[in-house]
């Protein structure tokens, strides 16, 4: 996995809660096998008009949003679906970092697998950094894993908090996989016991 | 000390304890899809490891699949790839697969139960947010994003860390034409749509005690359009009795042994929840969503709300961009609301129970003039059955479409979809923007009220129809 360090970047502001997955990458837009490519589709409903033209009123239509970095929303980001292609479809567009009040569980879990540094601060401070955002190009915010802070325009460090062990992970960009099959001999264990103890317990057979 | 249902099934499947805190799960059954699993084998291969336990495992297309007709195939190029890529990476890893022209072939979170490959007790994941179903069963049941599905296929655990839990108690008994798609509506009404985030709901009360092992998973289905990690119910006689004979469940001495595991998964007399709601199921009148959240249910009686009551400004523009994109105005009764198309299906909502329900309704009955109404079973079994029980035919009859399994219009990922504009009476589980196609509009209803508002063309109260 891509670690995430710090950035500075351009910030858009999509001052909406219940931000869902199907906005985020609609349905349609799943029917592929790969993880790339699915940035030109990110927020297509919002994005795109019903003939495929570009809406002027949506954000990441308009400079310097067309680069930004970083994404500012409301509460419950990535609500819905279980798709990773939401957080694959936020890479690929080139967002590294969102930062919400609150974000939904399997979102959260998707983006920390993708190096996708979701910061959770209180809606008070994700109104201010949306003011910030709205500056334009001159306004980039820095955001800094390692110190957990988000650097304003104005130079104030607003901190954030973080579980230590997803920080780590996004630091280092660690194979999670990798790490597990390496405790191979305690799953063997664990089913192991099991089988003695339940011998009942049926296996899939078609 | 006194555990509830979730530690219970917690404290059995923790195979490790991590540095971090964080658990090493045991996942006793891994549920693949056509649409989140293809990166997934991908990651694999090229990483050069295996599907560590594929009797653990069951695959099944779904998301994709046309309903209509499938002798030719699926004409569609990009979902007719993903599905022979599912067939291509089920035979190389081994994993067994429902085939698309099999009569177990369904929707996941319907052929996992039906089947007996979802039982009490067990970790069942996939990658699907509907996973919660199989809670229903007394099983911990989650959606994960394909990086875990991959995680799960190499090492069958994952990387977790515990969350809080809430009991929601469900107290009374439901109503005439009042079913446990009204009262997962009523709930999501009363949690809002992030209201069980970081949480594990455990259904509980007379209502729940009452309900259908069909009524349970529709509950349990809808948890995670509260934000909940899962919903769980506590297996009862109701669950055994289901289980008992299905194909993969165990017989005979084994499934007594099973039974004796499986009383012990109830929450102890004292267990302590982090948080409890309550509602009185005897109150909830048939439910329908007005906006594009789940948690915007309301009783049929009631009238469309206006932006201006919202608590807060940030919600009022919220309400105000719903009644916009819904077509819908301030104080228009719900029941007044024409509609265009039904769909009943989806995993919330396609199993027996709820075709009879349907059926019930819409005997000698027509659908609408200009009316589509599609019914679309959650399995082959269940279109089986409906066809031999005659519901089927009803249905047919009064002017539904009698479809092939699948996921549908729930989603729209197959031909299956509304045109922008078009309003949906809808059994599925989200009426978000563009849901069921870009532009469409959805209500979300139970089965019975899907087929009132079919036979009569608009939103309707079906206490009136039967």
């Amino acid at each position: 996995m891509r670690p995430f360090t710090t950035l500075t970047g351009v910030a858009a502001p999509l001052r909406a809660a219940n931000v869902d997955t199907d906005q985020i990458i609609p349905a349609r837009f799943l029917k592929t096998v790969e993880r790339t490519g699915l940035g030109r589709h990110l927020f297509a409903g919002l994005r795109y008009d019903a003939e495929g033209a570009e809406r002027r009123d949506f954000v990441l239509n308009r400079e310097p949003y067309r680069r930004a970095e970083v994404l500012i929303a409301l509460e419950n980001f990535g609500c819905g679906s279980s798709r990773e292609h939401a957080a694959w479809a936020l890479d690929d567009f080139g967002i590294r970092c969102v930062i919400a009040p609150s974000f939904a569980d399997i979102f959260a879990t998707n983006s920390a697998k993708n190096g996708l540094l979701l910061v959770a601060l209180p809606r008070a401070t994700c109104e201010a950094l949306m003011a910030d955002a709205e500056m334009g190009a001159n306004a980039r915010l820095t955001v800094d894993l390692e110190r957990q802070v988000v650097v304003r325009p104005s130079g104030e460090a607003v901190a954030f908090d973080i579980d230590p062990g997803a920080k780590a992970r996004l630091l280092e960009g660690l194979d999670e996989i990798g790490e597990t099959l390496a405790r191979a001999p305690a799953i063997d264990r664990f089913e192991a016991a099991r089988a003695a103890r339940e011998p009942w317990r049926p296996a899939i057979r078609l | 000390m006194p555990r509830t249902l979730y530690q219970k099934i917690w404290d059995d499947h923790v195979v490790d304890v991590l540095p971090g805190g964080e658990a090493l799960l045991y996942i006793d059954r891994h549920l693949v899809h056509e649409v989140t699993s293809p990166q997934a084998f991908e990651g694999l291969r090229q990483a050069g490891r295996r599907v560590r336990r594929p009797e653990a495992t069951l695959a099944v297309a779904d998301h994709n699949v046309p309903t209509l007709d499938r002798g030719g195939g699926i004409a569609e190029p990009q979902s007719r790839l993903q599905v022979q890529t599912l067939e291509r990476n089920v035979a190389e890893f081994a994993v067994p697969y429902v085939p698309l022209d099999d009569v177990r072939q369904g929707i996941v979170h319907v052929i996992g139960p039906e089947l007996g490959a979802s039982l009490p007790g067990m970790t069942v994941v996939c990658g699907d947010s509907h996973t919660s179903t199989h809670g229903a069963l007394g099983a911990l049941a989650f959606g994960v994003g394909t990086s875990e599905v991959e995680h799960v296929l190499s090492t069958q655990t994952l990387v977790q860390a515990p969350s809080r839990t809430l009991k929601v108690e469900l107290t009374g008994r439901l109503g005439r034409g009042v079913y446990a798609k009204d009262l997962a509506l009523a709930v999501l009404a009363t949690l809002g749509a992030a209201g069980g985030t970081g949480h594990v709901i455990e259904y509980a009360g007379e209502a729940v005690s009452a309900l259908d092992m069909a009524g349970r998973m529709s509950l349990c289905n809808m948890s995670i359009e509260a934000g909940a990690r899962a919903g769980l119910i506590a297996p009862d006689e109701t669950t055994f009795a289901w289980i008992e004979g299905r194909p993969m469940a165990p017989r005979g001495a084994d499934f007594r042994a099973a039974v004796a595991v499986w009383r012990t998964l109830a929450s102890d007399e004292g267990a302590a929840f982090d948080r409890t709601a309550r509602l009185d199921a005897g109150e909830v009148a048939p439910m329908v969503t007005w906006g594009t959240s789940p948690d915007t249910g309301l009783p049929i009686t009631a009238c469309v709300p206006s932006p201006d009551d919202a608590p807060d400004a940030a919600s009022a523009l919220q309400r105000r961009r719903m009644l916009d994109y819904m077509g819908l105005s301030p104080g228009q009764p719900l029941a007044d609301v024409p509609v265009d198309v039904v769909f009943i299906g989806s995993c919330t909502n396609a199993r027996i129970e709820d075709f009879r329900a349907a059926a019930a309704v819409a005997k000698g009955r027509r659908v609408a003039e200009g009316v589509r109404a599609l019914a679309v079973p959650g399995s082959g079994l269940v279109r089986r059955q409906a066809e031999a029980e005659g519901l089927a035919d009803i249905l047919a009859e009064a002017g539904f479409e009698w479809r092939l399994p699948g996921c549908s219009m729930c989603l729209g990922m197959n031909e299956d979809r509304l045109s922008p504009g078009q309003r949906c009476a809808s059994t599925s589980n989200r009426n978000f923007e563009g849901r069921q196609g870009p532009g469409g509009r959805t209500h979300l209803l139970s089965p019975a009220m899907a087929a009132a508002a079919a036979v009569t063309g608009r939103l309707t109260d079906v206490r009136a129809l039967i």
